[in-house]
């Protein structure tokens, strides 16, 4: 699915991912754990081809085609997802109008046939209640006025719409309530399928609770330190980091 | 800000062509003789002549205002022929089967298409080419109803009492130096009058046009909305793309009286000039509408177009109860420049105004508000509401806000609210990651910024406006 060499990357000039690796199979989870600071935002955004993310050393291959050197509009339509850790406010631009728009550039990259407004609406509806938003937030402004945790819910049900291979959730559980974290992880599990992947970046043991993962990361200054399993998490947990680090 | 949007590449202007018509236009220059040439081609009565003789003595004694944060050089008026005219419109035509080809194929590519079985659906059209106006649509089914749609130039003859009336009522002569130019060499528009209790069964729309070089387009429009009646209106402009820039400096008078409704619309796509700033049309307006008792006057504006805008549609709110509305999208980009807004003048008791302007700036383009709200010392409960946004798309361009606040009245009632955003990165990634190209994600972006306004508009023409808007971007990112 996706297989990180060797990725180095900087921003302003300043080299945030300095060598990281990692291999994600068809249908694994991986989760990324690991201090403030670190470069997991980064490694999101490189991937999804944010500008200003330069890339001066590795490679990335998704499904054994190299993304680097896409557009990130590309790489989204190739499916490629990433739920924001701060979703934006797109003021007046109704979520409908925004996710008919993407779902009709992806299937028409994808050479799906394009849905019908009604069926779209049908479906859009559907996740709505999938994720427990009200449909109402269809004809709100994209994320506008959204609490944090609507925000959250708002990146999953577009997730769910979409149908990506891989998904990178950045820190989606920061900040929801145990009943929104119980929400997203159900989204992610009625996602889960042999030919999906997830990276999960998370500060918290507790969203591996109900996402269990394959494997767990650590990721500290733009390296990865240490892999293991779902163990790993729960040995983050009660010692936090600073002993792997001086490992 | 991003690279993508700092580049700036260059858009065509769609409307850019020029019409091959054989035209009769006078040499350049002003003088009380072109006056008599214009007044004579259009077989005036004195009265007629006498008052543009009048409004061009006032102009000689006036200078051109400064006050607008607008930076161009000046207009050398001996350059620009104050009429122009099809050759073939010398014996004008009687129906839409005896008007040049060449004209209906102009419209036809500018998507107007003039025989009244094609124009939208309810909607009567009048068309002014350059310095006459050339069709007017579905005339009879107007006239059913007693509405009275033509030209101007024809309403001086067939409607001269309400023409004499009201011409110069609400924009007197002297308002200012582009006005009395104006008056004095005014060359055609349009004239509607609704008669009381009437409510117009269709939309009346105008198609204002510029075609030969050199030539100025001075319209002059009319529209008398007679006790309780109600009317929607509503114009658009194009013009060839050319290296110069050329004069447009109209006059638009409305008149509401008790308990009527006027509503006017403008999409204004005056040829804006190229991406290094040269050419396009210079916009110098003077709209303005006065409500008597009860009545209301709603201005709704979307300009695209031109390279200098100056243009402030106004509501006199002369009657109690009255109500004035302004609801405008401006956009620039490349060198363009505008100065617009509105001034709202609360004479009678609980009278109303609500003022939403919604500013867009990109490319190395500049933006103003400009808006006067005035309270009158008799305008017990009078109430404005003014919100003014703008958005800068790159960081070249620039918006400015200029809110003038006069109040006699120590009841009246003003809110004022502003804002200024940007389109931001994390806003186009967002989209960009949703699959959604830049050129789409910042017309969505924008559209979204512009819906206050837009939901305004009459149905058709707010999908027209939107389309507008998404071409008018095009390329304003890499
Ligand atoms: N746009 C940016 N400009 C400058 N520095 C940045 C930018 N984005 C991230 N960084 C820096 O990169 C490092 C990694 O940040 P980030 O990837 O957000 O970490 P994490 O998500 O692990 O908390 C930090 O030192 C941060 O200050
Ligand atoms: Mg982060």
């Amino acid at each position: 699915m996706l297989t990180i060499k060797n990725l180095q990357a900087d921003v302003e000039e300043k080299n945030i991912l300095k060598g990281l690796s990692l291999d994600v199979k068809p249908g694994e989870i991986h989760a990324i754990m690991g201090p403030n600071g670190s470069g997991k935002s980064t490694l999101g955004y490189v991937l999804s081809g944010r500008e200003g993310y330069q890339v001066s050393g590795g490679s990335a291959e998704l499904n054994g085609e190299n993304i680097l050197e896409l557009e990130a509009d590309e790489r989204a339509k190739k499916g490629l997802f990433l739920a924001f850790q701060y979703p934006v406010e797109i003021p007046g631009v109704s979520n409908m109008e925004f996710l008919k728009a993407s779902v009709d550039a992806t299937r028409e990259y994808q050479g799906k046939e394009a849905l019908d407004t009604v069926s779209f609406m049908k479906l859009a509806r559907e996740k709505c209640k999938a994720v427990n938003l009200d449909p109402s937030f269809l004809k709100r402004g994209v994320n506008e006025g959204f609490s944090g945790g609507e925000k959250k819910r708002n990146e999953i049900m577009q997730m769910m719409l979409l149908e990506p291979s891989l998904c990178i959730l950045d820190e989606t559980d920061s900040g929801l309530d145990i009943d929104a974290l119980q929400v997203v992880a159900d989204g992610v599990n009625a996602c889960r399928d042999e030919n999906r992947s997830f990276i999960i970046v998370t500060h918290y043991q507790r969203l591996l609770d109900y996402i269990v993962p394959d494997k767990v990361h650590v990721l500290s200054d733009g390296k990865i330190i240490k892999s293991g399993d779902k163990s790993l998490a729960l040995e983050l947990e009660e010692k936090g980091y600073s002993w792997i680090e001086k490992e | 800000m991003s690279d993508v949007i700092d580049e700036y590449v260059k858009t065509e202007y769609e409307a850019g062509f020029v019409t091959d018509v054989d035209s009769e236009t006078i040499a350049p220059g002003l003088s009380e003789d072109v006056i008599r040439f214009i007044s004579a081609k259009k077989n005036e009565p004195d009265w007629l002549l006498e008052w543009r003789l009048k409004a061009y003595k006032a102009w000689l004694e006036m200078d051109e205002p400064e006050w607008a944060h607008l930076n161009y050089p000046k207009v050398n008026l001996d350059e620009v022929s104050f009429y122009s005219a099809p050759k073939s419109m010398e014996n004008a035509p009687k129906s839409l089967d005896e008007v040049d080809p060449e004209l209906i194929a102009t419209y036809n590519k500018l998507g107007i298409p003039l025989h009244e079985q094609e124009v939208l659906a309810g909607v009567a059209v009048d068309i002014v080419f350059d310095s006459v106006s050339i069709a007017t649509t579905f005339k009879e089914k107007l006239a059913e109803a007693g509405v009275v749609f033509c030209p101007i130039s024809e309403a001086v003859h067939s409607h001269p009492e309400l023409v004499k009336k009201y011409l110069g009522s609400v924009v007197p002569q002297k308002d200012n130096y582009f006005a009395a130019l104006n008056c004095a060499v005014f060359s055609d528009g349009s004239f509607v009058y609704i008669p009381k209790g009437v409510r117009c069964p269709m939309e009346l729309s105008t198609y204002f046009r510029i075609n030969e070089a050199n030539t100025g387009q001075f319209e002059r429009t009319l529209i008398i909305a007679d006790e309780a009646s109600h009317v929607s209106y509503l114009e658009g402009c194009t013009a060839p793309m050319r290296d110069e820039n050329q004069l447009h400096a109209a006059v638009v008078e409305l008149v509401c009286l008790d308990d009527a409704e006027i509503k006017y619309s403008t999409v204004q796509n005056w040829y804006p000039g190229d991406e290094n700033g040269l050419g396009g049309i210079y916009n110098f307006v003077t709209k303005r509408g006065v409500c008597h008792t009860n009545a209301k006057i709603s201005w709704t504006q979307v300009e695209t177009g031109s390279a200098i805008t100056w243009k402030y549609p106004s509501v006199i709110l002369r009657g109690d109860n009255s109500i004035g509305e302004f609801y405008s999208v401006a956009l620039t980009r490349n060198f363009q420049q505008a100065d617009t807004g509105t001034k709202m003048i609360h004479l009678g008791k609980n009278t109303k105004s609500t003022i939403i302007s919604k500013g867009i700036s990109a490319g190395k383009s500049s933006n103003a508000y400009r808006g006067l709200v005035r309270m009158s010392p008799r305008a017990d409960g009078a109430r404005n509401f003014t919100q003014c946004d703008s958005l800068l798309i790159g960081d070249q361009c620039a918006a400015h806000t200029f809110p003038y606040i006069e109040s006699k009245h120590p009841n009246a009632i003003i809110e004022h609210e502003a804002t200024t955003s940007k389109v931001s990165d994390d806003q186009l990634f967002l989209c960009l990651q949703r699959g959604i190209e830049t050129e789409k994600a910042v017309s969505m972006i924008v559209n979204g910024f512009c819906k206050e306004v837009f939901k305004e508009l009459p149905m058709e023409f707010a999908v027209e406006a939107g389309k507008l808007l998404e071409v008018s971007l095009e390329g304003s990112v890499g």
